[in-house]
């Protein structure tokens, strides 16, 4: 090969392995999933969506507290999740509750989260989760110091970490990816580019040829998914997993989504985004296009999302009333959660509230 | 006179500023198009063009240090951090690098920056979203601060703040964006940084505050006067750093006693500060010892019990009797 002193990038193309029309167009891709884990890949998404849709109407009652929206990233939620396992760890982002969940959180303790209840980050044992975090980028640190920790106990685990397209533009980003290359960590970095960030768009976030070029950088390795694809997602996280376990170090991927909704529950997508680009992202619906995949092997009809969504509808009822009838926080209570022993000062303090 | 809420108040600041002056910027995430997350800079990219107000990527570290550099540069920036939580993410450059630059190149250089950050609870924002902050700030030589507290001040003093060729932290509190309108006046007009502002006259006990714990305590005066009899003295510090202790000390000779009110964490505050001077420059002057009213030490418990961890008027009360009972 020619050397030249300008260092430089080629193009890259997402991996997709189906069509928007459910057809597999990238055969020697294809995950090796058996029938029961592509129904379950399947049951997962609808729930989603649907606990995601409840979600929304919940904030509106005033009975959520902060709530990002997912519709449209299920695809790359659910399918990178699904590729761990449980002994693998998560560290998500402030959108990134369905990963946790899906890796055991249970669903009340994400509505006490979002509720401010304390009680919602208290994460059962045997659940290797953080909770969601609000500070964009941070979690990319904790997740390069959790892998640091499988590697420094000989663990054959990853980790997995979530950030948007925003969230690559943080300093913490950087610093985390560079020392996952230099410590050759067992770390994956998941960029959920959905082309937003709150209402600013890609092109004013980076001049980069895409995220997934930033690992070079780090010295990584650096892919991009159809992140409305769940097998080419699940494919590219089974991938990097492999990777990681087998100690070749760290993997970022972009996956290219959309989220249907707005960015938080209070923001107006009109005002930045237009009704065609909208339109064309809804073709590529992760949960339409992968439902024609399974019906034209016969393992999902009709009934079954219906099924699925009522099975959704009735688990959130029961968990947000389970949310609703958790015992109040109280300031003296959070008093002494402060530290492990409560300092004098702090005991008289308490005195104030009680 | 136009009436205005907070919020357009201090748009009406920058607008006016933009205007006069063309080295006037302002930048930060999400700021340009739609005009923040609160729209409080709504319009002015289109006023004024994306040269002059534009979107940054999600970086504080880098909204911090380009107003540093752009400083140098002749400019003076107006960059937004979006909620004040994130300003831990830039505080090396608004704490270090931009408190420090006139210090570092032996006044060579100056750094005429506004920070504006919203802030502020009881709005059952996210976690992170509404801390009271400002004593972080107040503690670091070279940055000044402020927090208005209502629409007239907050546009007086945005002008002020950008026309200070000194780094400025400018504090908006969520819960006063909208809370009412007054009369502002068009066009220019400055109210002072460092100068703190007596909205009620007392004479048997001095509520010394800011942002919007002047409302609450305003509040809690009005309950006290009529159950007690007694004239409470309310002063609107507006500035934390530098802070009007003359103000202060003139209301202390008058009242001879005075609590703080704090929406900050207890401990080593602004409220801290205030009771330090007051033993340093009026002791003598003193029937009780100055009180502060605030909330535990504890990280903002945001959303579920905001309501009973902030000060309210009851609390406030409470501080009052105490001293005026002492
Ligand atoms: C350090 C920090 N800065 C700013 C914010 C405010 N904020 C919340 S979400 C967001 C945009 C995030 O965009 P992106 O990373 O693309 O994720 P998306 O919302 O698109 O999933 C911003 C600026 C924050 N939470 N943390």
């Amino acid at each position: 090969m020619n050397k030249s002193y300008e260092v430089y990038a080629q193009e890259v193309e997402p991996l997709s392995i189906l069509s928007p029309e459910g057809k597999i167009i990238n055969e020697e891709e294809m995950p090796n999933l058996s029938d029961d884990q592509l129904k379950e890949l399947m049951r997962r998404m609808v729930f989603t969506r649907t606990w995601d849709e409840r979600a929304v109407n919940l904030g509106r009652q005033g009975r959520l507290g902060f709530y990002a929206p997912v519709s449209g990233q299920e695809a790359t939620m659910v399918g990178s999740e699904f590729a761990l396992n449980k002994e693998d760890f998560v560290c998500p982002g402030y959108r990134d509750m369905p990963q946790i969940v899906w890796h055991g959180l249970p669903l009340y303790q994400a509505f006490l989260y979002s509720r401010g209840h304390q009680h919602g980050g208290q994460i059962p044992e045997g659940v290797n989760v953080l909770m969601p975090q609000i500070i964009i980028g941070a979690q990319i640190l904790h997740a390069t110091g959790v892998a640091m920790g499988f590697k420094k106990r000989n663990q054959k685990n990853v980790v997995i970490t979530y950030t948007g397209d925003g969230g690559s533009s943080e300093g913490d980003f950087y610093e985390g990816l560079n020392f996952a290359g230099v410590f050759k960590l067992p770390a994956i970095y998941v960029v959920q580019n959905n082309g937003y960030a709150i209402t600013t768009p890609f092109s004013k976030q980076t001049a980069a040829q895409s995220v997934a070029h930033k690992a070079v950088a780090a010295g990584i390795k650096g892919v991009q998914v159809d992140g409305m694809d769940v097998l080419a997602v699940y494919k590219a996280v089974q991938d990097a997993a492999e990777r990681g376990r087998n100690g070749e170090g760290a993997t970022l991927i972009e996956s290219l989504t959309y989220r249907f909704r707005p960015h938080s529950m209070a923001d107006d997508t009109t005002k930045y985004r237009t009704k065609e680009e909208e339109g064309e992202w809804s073709l590529k619906d992760p949960i339409i296009r992968f439902g024609k995949y399974l019906e034209s092997k016969g393992l999902w009809s009709d009934e079954d999302t219906a099924r699925v969504k009522d099975e959704a509808k009735a688990s959130v009822a029961e968990h947000i009333k389970k949310a609703e009838t958790t015992e109040k926080m109280t300031v003296a209570g959070l008093i002494d959660s402060m530290f492990e022993e409560t300092p004098q000062h702090l005991q008289e303090q308490k005195a104030d509230f009680s | 006179m136009a009436q205005m809420n907070m919020k357009e108040a201090i748009r009406d600041g920058m607008r006016v500023e933009l205007k006069r002056d063309p080295n006037v910027l302002l930048f930060g995430e999400d700021v340009g198009k739609v005009g923040g997350v609160f729209r409080a800079t709504e319009g002015l990219q289109n006023e004024f063009s994306e040269d002059r107000v534009f979107d940054t990527p999600l970086a504080e570290s880098a909204i911090g240090g380009l107003a540093v550099g752009l400083a140098v540069q002749g400019f003076r920036p107006i960059a937004e951090i979006q909620f004040v939580g994130f300003i831990y993410e830039a505080l090396d450059q608004m704490a270090v690098q931009a408190a420090r630059l006139r210090y570092r190149s032996g006044g060579r250089y100056n750094a005429p920056i506004t920070f504006r950050t919203p802030f502020g609870g009881g709005v059952k924002a996210a976690e992170l979203h509404t801390d009271a902050l400002e004593g972080l700030l107040v503690q670091t030589p070279g940055i000044k601060v402020v927090v208005p507290s209502n629409p007239y001040d907050a546009k007086g003093l945005m002008i002020s703040a950008i026309r200070d060729n000194d780094p400025v932290f400018f504090m908006e509190h969520l819960n006063l964006y909208h809370a009412f309108r007054s009369e502002v006046p068009e066009g220019e007009y400055t109210v002072p940084i460092g100068k703190a502002n007596v909205v009620k006259e007392g004479s048997d006990v001095t509520i010394i505050t800011y942002g919007m714990m002047v409302h609450t305590s305003l509040k809690a005066a009005e309950e006290i006067e009529k159950t007690k009899g007694v004239k409470v003295e309310v002063i609107d510090l507006r500035t934390l750093m530098p802070l009007d202790i003359d103000t202060i000390v003139e209301s202390i000779k008058k009242t001879n006693r005075a609590i703080v009110v704090q929406e900050a964490q207890k401990t080593s505050g602004v409220a801290a500060e205030v009771i330090a001077q007051i033993n340093e420059k009026a002791i003598l002057h003193l029937e009780a010892p100055v009180l502060r009213v605030a909330p535990p030490d504890t990280v903002y418990p945001f959303a579920q019990i905001e309501d009973a961890w902030l000060p309210n008027p009851a609390r406030i009360i409470d501080g009052l009797n105490k001293v005026l009972d002492f």
